[in-house]
């Protein structure tokens, strides 16, 4: 069996996530198991809804998810300008045939890519399984992680 | 049963990603004829193919800069 990647998603950075799920997608293809740990603002890449949404419990959760959003409006890393850049990069992406962040989130799926979040920010944030992508099978902490990733190449993002 | 599979407009990881859904829909003996760029598919198709299980049964020439692979599941 190839050795597994796991990939940590800290970053709910656009050029980050891409990266992220370029890995994971690409391992997969090629006969990695890969697991993508959601954990802080990386889980705004695997919220259910796309956009900003009042979810989370609590006034200051509700407040925060809103503030984060969902994937459909992930920053840049830099040079953002206010939430423009990203639908610029999309646009150059697709008119250069690269997978989009969207087509790779798909392509995870398909190609089965373990997808899991992370107990502790979940908790922070309020969020429960529901506010999540169907598709995330697990909230575990960290010591599942480790178990998951023994053998396993960690990559932080 | 032969199948086809065009990824020359196609980029890393979506090349050998696209291939790998393809192969998996695919009956044991059924055999998938891709067409990709030289470069990066053309080593890692074969190879990612491999990997699966799969039979490269061959690697031709086609118009510059493609060329054919067929795998056999």
């Amino acid at each position: 069996m190839e050795q597994k990647l796991s990939i940590v998603c800290f970053s709910g950075d656009f050029d980050k996530a891409v990266a992220a799920f370029t890995l994971a997608t690409g391992g997969a293809a090629t006969g990695r198991p890969v697991t993508m740990f959601f954990t802080f603002w990386g889980l705004n890449l695997v919220k259910k809804r796309s956009g900003r949404t009042w979810i989370g419990k609590g006034l200051l959760a509700r407040f925060f998810n809103f503030l984060m959003g969902g994937p459909g409006n992930v920053p840049l890393s830099r040079l953002n300008f206010g939430g423009v850049s990203p639908r610029l990069m999309r646009g150059m992406m697709k008119k250069n045939n690269v997978a989009t962040l969207e087509d790779l989130i798909e392509a995870a799926k398909a190609l089965n890519v373990n997808l899991v979040a992370c107990e502790m920010s979940m908790n922070i944030l309020g969020i429960t399984l529901d506010d999540l992508l169907p598709e995330i099978k697990e909230v575990i902490g960290v010591s599942t992680f480790l178990d998951y990733s023994r053998d396993a190449q960690i990559i932080f993002i | 049963m032969v199948h086809f599979l065009d990824i020359t407009k196609e980029h890393c990881p979506m090349t050998f990603v696209k291939v790998k859904l393809k192969l998996e829909q695919l009956a044991a003996g059924d055999r998938l004829e891709v067409l990709l760029n030289e470069g990066e598919p053309l080593s890692n198709v074969p190879k990612s193919a491999r990997q699966q299980g799969c039979k490269v049964i061959s690697i031709t020439p086609d118009q510059p800069p493609f060329h054919r692979v067929v795998i056999e599941k």
